[in-house]
């Protein structure tokens, strides 16, 4: 038994073997034979027949000398590949010879599945990829239920250190701190002075995280206490960009900021920290954050935690639900603004979870394009199945089977399929290279979005699968035909016919319904968009930008004053500038909060003040990034007479005082006395689409809350680009120091705010649109060609009078009936797919009549421009040239 | 129905093949084919090239190998010499072709016998 088992196994893999060895075995096989007959000739020469008698003797017991050869390659090849590879041969012919029809259909493939491959790549390392740590599915982030923005998700360091101690779900808990800004630090030494970004972690980070660098060392105990030596790891892009990838770099001292500072090691290029934690933004260089540093500065820290083994993410939710209300911190604070809850969720969810609904509506939309694809090529195979009936008849005729047809047109679809997969891989990856490059997108991991081994397997998934879908329909009905009957057929008018027109005309259907789909979800999507470019903003982001100044706030108020009075007034006399301001903090970037101002005179109950979101700005900012402002703005006297001032935004100034103007009323901040002495409009200031918060913005005048970081605004006349080069020379007069930073149109913060959606929308908009051109061409096929087949018939009705107008207006009609029954069921799928995508909306209703007309007319406008062509073909038809060629 | 037919005989040509390897040693395809005609006394009318299907077979089996040589009169051929494995499976299937044999010639000898 097993030996039979073994020698069939042997037996299989030399046939295997065989296959592709044909030649030299079948050369080896001629040699044999030869001899053979040689030795059979000798033998009957010896037995004394004459020359040609040995000869034809010879061969007569030798008998058939093909057929022995055929017998001998059967009993060692592999006959099934054979035939496969039969199949693959005649379709390479087929279309060769038939190369439009193949070009065509190769490049909609190439569309199709270069689409849905590049979109696939998006979503499986967005959604479906484990996030680039060690053991991902424990990490946990850790933040209030509802947290809108940074300084809301963030904790003190008290915070940190009562959870450490106290918890039982986690194996380890870090953070970093949530308010380093780009561009924060300055490298000196060499050459010009270079902005960099450094990003404050603690100690434990890199090991929580289950990241190891690549060269060197995390930080140790030391260097994480007060007063311990400076030192940074380095993010790798950051090591090849300013090291030149030298791995000497690792012991070496740096100057950051005026600080030297030891290079203790370098991350591994796996490690992206803006990719999963700050989308679009880079960060160059780790330092260690003292958490004995930032223990009064309140609410600094993003918390990450591990979870211990066997403890669920909910049993972590429950453990924090009780825990987080007994830390110090929040009772030290009881009065104010704080984080005192937490609901710890998966990190993965935190960092793509918002992205789920738009990506899986991607990939649907894509798929839908794939659907549309197949559908038109189902109808292309169609109509050519009408040209090719006759060549099927006779194969039939000669002995073929059905199956042997189908597995014909089968293998000719894979074919298809399989060239349409290979270009389709180029444009994914052409398009995937392109997206990952982007740095402008604001999207979590999409620098690491690349066609890999898992999108390669999808796209021999999706390829097989289209191949199957738009193949085995035509090919089951053009082998089922009455092939005789295709035989005596002239190819026109037959019943035959008729039934592949109902066929094709369902298709068509259904690909203007799929589209309609497409074009209303699109549609929904674009005035969403569209509704977000609209939003009040609360500042004009038009004709502003901003440039990081070289400022750290070392010295007096006065003098911190003296420097921005000085910088804004030179910068202000530039021609074309028309105001500057200068703010520690810009709208839609870092966000940060305080305990917000309440009424005086009024008694709260515990947490109903709400924190504010703080702005420190110098005189000039409110007016230099264009906002509404109602009473007065900063001037560089105030607060210099002991006096302090505020100005809030409409929303908290309705706060302090509901119903009544708030200028020149007085509020507290804390404890602190406070004049309002302007309102201005609510600022978006995490994202575009949400709602506002408290605001309040306080001068930069007032030393205890000195800016540690200082970006001018500067509202122009001029391109602000024009403008950039003067304004740094300024500011280099007035300090040599400052890096040569870029200076940033406003206009491109809100821009990449507001990336995600765009994103989203022009990648549905694309695929509405393609879906849109294949609809049309699915149509623009199908009349023409039932044009076609009914030249004659149309001829003779033209011949018995009917005019040209009215054969026109007849095909027109059958375009639009095709074509208005495809719209009535994509309105009702369109209806249940905008309720699917009604949470991605924004300012306006799944139904929105204007989107669901507009799109609708669109897509009947298209479609009867499909069908006006072949009837203006059909209008031309001269009946005597129509009725002689019959 | 074709197909068994053939599959019978083929089945005997191999079994056939590996006696006369067995008993004969190595021998080109001419030799192995001229051997049987002459033991079956003529009574199987054996097309020679059939002979070749049957070898290729028998080789992927690993029941037999097969080398280049030169014959008794100086001709280049193909010579197949029986394996270790090629003989036991020759000793397994005359077993059965035996047992075969004899229960073939009772059940016809008892049709005789009716006859009679």
């Amino acid at each position: 038994m097993k030996n039979s088992m073994r020698d069939s196994l042997q037996q299989g893999l030399q046939r295997f073997g065989s296959f592709f060895r044909k030649r030299p075995l079948d050369v080896d096989l001629d040699a044999e034979m030869r001899s053979h007959l040689e030795l059979a000739v000798e033998e009957n020469l010896k037995r004394g027949l004459s020359a040609s008698e040995a000869r034809r003797q010879a061969l007569v017991q030798f008998g058939g000398v093909e057929q022995a050869k055929e017998q001998q390659r059967a009993a060692r090849g592999m006959p099934w590949l054979d035939i496969a590879l039969q199949d693959l041969r005649y379709s390479l012919r087929t279309m060769r010879r038939d190369y439009g029809f193949t070009l065509v259909a190769v490049a909609i493939l190439a569309l199709g599945i270069g689409a849905n491959i590049a979109v696939f790549s998006v979503v499986d390392t967005i959604l479906l990829r484990p996030l680039p740590f060690h053991n991902p599915q424990r990490l946990v982030w850790i933040a209030p239920p509802d947290a809108n923005g940074l300084s809301a998700s963030t904790y003190s360091a008290d915070a940190y250190d009562d959870l450490l101690t106290m918890n039982r779900s986690f194996e380890d808990v870090t953070a970093y701190y949530a308010f380093s800004t780009s561009d924060n630090l300055k490298l000196t030494g060499s050459g010009e002075p270079t902005p960099l970004t450094g990003m404050g972690v603690l100690g434990n980070f890199f090991h929580v995280l289950g990241v190891e660098p690549e060269l060197g060392r995390s930080f140790t105990k030391d260097e994480t206490v007060k007063g311990g030596r400076a030192v940074v790891l380095l993010s790798h892009a950051y090591w090849e960009r300013q090291f030149g990838g030298d791995r000497g770099v690792v012991g070496r001292s740096i100057t950051l900021n005026g600080t030297p500072t030891t290079v203790i090691g370098v991350l591994p290029e796996t490690f992206d920290f803006g990719a999963a934690f700050a989308p679009g933004s880079k960060v160059d260089v780790f330092e260690p954050t003292v958490l004995d540093d930032i223990r009064n500065e309140g609410n600094t820290l993003a918390l990450i935690g591990r979870l211990k083994p066997g403890v669920t993410v909910a049993q972590s939710q429950a453990e924090a639900t009780t825990l987080f209300p007994k830390f110090y911190w929040s009772k030290k604070f009881a009065d104010s603004a704080g984080n005192y809850t937490a609901r710890p969720m998966e990190l993965k969810q935190y960092v793509s979870g918002k992205l789920r609904r738009s990506l899986i509506t991607l990939w649907c939309a894509v798929g839908v394009i794939l659907l549309i694809v197949c559908v038109n090529l189902s109808n292309l195979l169609l109509a050519r199945a009408a040209s090719r009936s006759k060549e099927f008849a006779l194969r039939s005729a000669l002995g073929a089977g059905r199956g042997r047809l189908v597995r014909q047109l089968l293998t000719e679809s894979l074919v298809l399929a399989g060239m349409g997969a290979v270009l389709g891989l180029g444009l994914a990856y052409a398009i995937t290279s392109y997206i990952a490059h982007q740095g402008s997108l604001a999207l979590p991991l999409l620098n690491e979005v690349k066609v890999d081994g898992t999108a390669l397997l999808w796209t021999v998934g999706i390829s097989v699968g289209a191949a199957v879908l738009f193949g085995l329909l035509p090919g089951l009905k053009m082998s089922s035909g009455d092939l005789q009957e295709a035989l005596k057929d002239t190819g026109q008018g037959m019943s035959a016919g008729k039934n592949h027109e109902r066929l094709r005309s369902a298709l068509v259907i259904s690909e203007v319904a799929l589209a309609c789909v497409l074009l209303v979800g699109a549609g929904l999507l674009l005035r969403s968009f569209l509704r977000v470019l609209d939003v009040d903003l609360g500042f004009q982001p038009s004709n502003a930008a901003a440039i990081k100044m070289d400022y750290s706030d070392g010295g007096s108020t006065d003098k911190r004053n003296a420097i921005f009075e000085e910088a804004i007034r030179r910068v202000s006399a530039i021609p074309g500038v028309e105001t500057a301001g200068i703010s520690d903090n810009l709208p839609l970037e870092r966000n940060r909060g305080w305990g917000g101002p309440s009424a005086k005179g009024k008694t709260y109950r515990k947490g109903e003040v709400p924190g504010a979101f703080v702005y420190i700005v110098s005189p000039g900012y409110v007016e230099a990034m264009g906002m509404r402002l109602h009473g007065r703005d900063f001037t560089w006297q105030d607060n210099m007479k002991g006096q302090s001032t505020v100005i809030l935004n409409e929303k908290a100034a309705k706060f302090v005082s509901p119903g009544e103007d708030a200028v020149g009323k007085v509020v507290l901040i804390g404890n602190n006395e406070v004049h309002v002495i302007g309102v201005v409009a609510d600022v978006h200031e995490t994202n575009v689409e949400g709602v506002s918060g408290e605001q309040m913005y306080l001068p930069t005048t007032r030393d205890e809350w000195g800016p540690d970081g200082a970006e001018m605004v500067v509202r122009t006349k001029l391109p602000p680009a024009q403008l950039a080069g003067s304004v740094l020379r300024t500011l280099r007069e007035l300090n040599p120091n400052q890096p040569a930073v870029e200076f940033r149109p406003i206009q491109g913060i809100v821009n990449r705010a507001v990336s995600p959606r765009r994103f989203f929308v022009m990648l549905v908009g694309a695929f509405a649109g393609l879906g849109l051109l294949l609809a049309s061409l699915g149509i623009y096929g199908v009349i023409s060609y039932s044009v076609t087949r009914r030249t004659q018939e149309i001829g003779i009705r033209m011949a018995l009078g009917a005019s040209a107008g009215r054969v026109q207006m007849g095909v027109i009609s059958k375009t639009l009936k095709l074509a208005a029954i495809g719209i009535v069921v994509g309105i009702f799928a369109s209806m249940l797919v905008a309720n699917l995508i009604s949470s991605l909306l924004f300012g306006t209703t799944p139904t929105d009549p204007i989107t669901f007309v507009v799109m609708i007319v669109l897509l009947g406008a298209v479609a009867a421009l499909a069908g006006y062509l072949p009837a203006r073909r059909a209008s031309r038809i001269n009946p005597m040239v129509a009725l002689r060629n019959s | 129905m074709g197909d068994s037919k053939l599959d019978l005989l083929q089945g005997t040509l191999d079994l056939m093949v590996l006696q006369t390897l067995s008993a004969m040693g190595e021998m080109h395809g001419y030799g192995i084919a001229r051997r049987i005609e002459q033991v079956s006394g003529d009574e199987v009318l054996l097309n020679q090239g059939t002979i070749y299907a049957s070898l290729v077979r028998l080789q992927h089996r690993g029941w037999i190998s097969a080398e280049w040589g030169t014959s008794e009169n100086n001709r280049k051929a193909k010579f197949y010499s029986i394996t270790k494995r090629g003989l036991k499976q020759m000793a397994e299937d005359t077993v059965y072709w035996q047992r075969l044999s004899s229960v073939m010639g009772r059940v016809l000898a008892m049709g005789e016998r009716e006859g009679e």
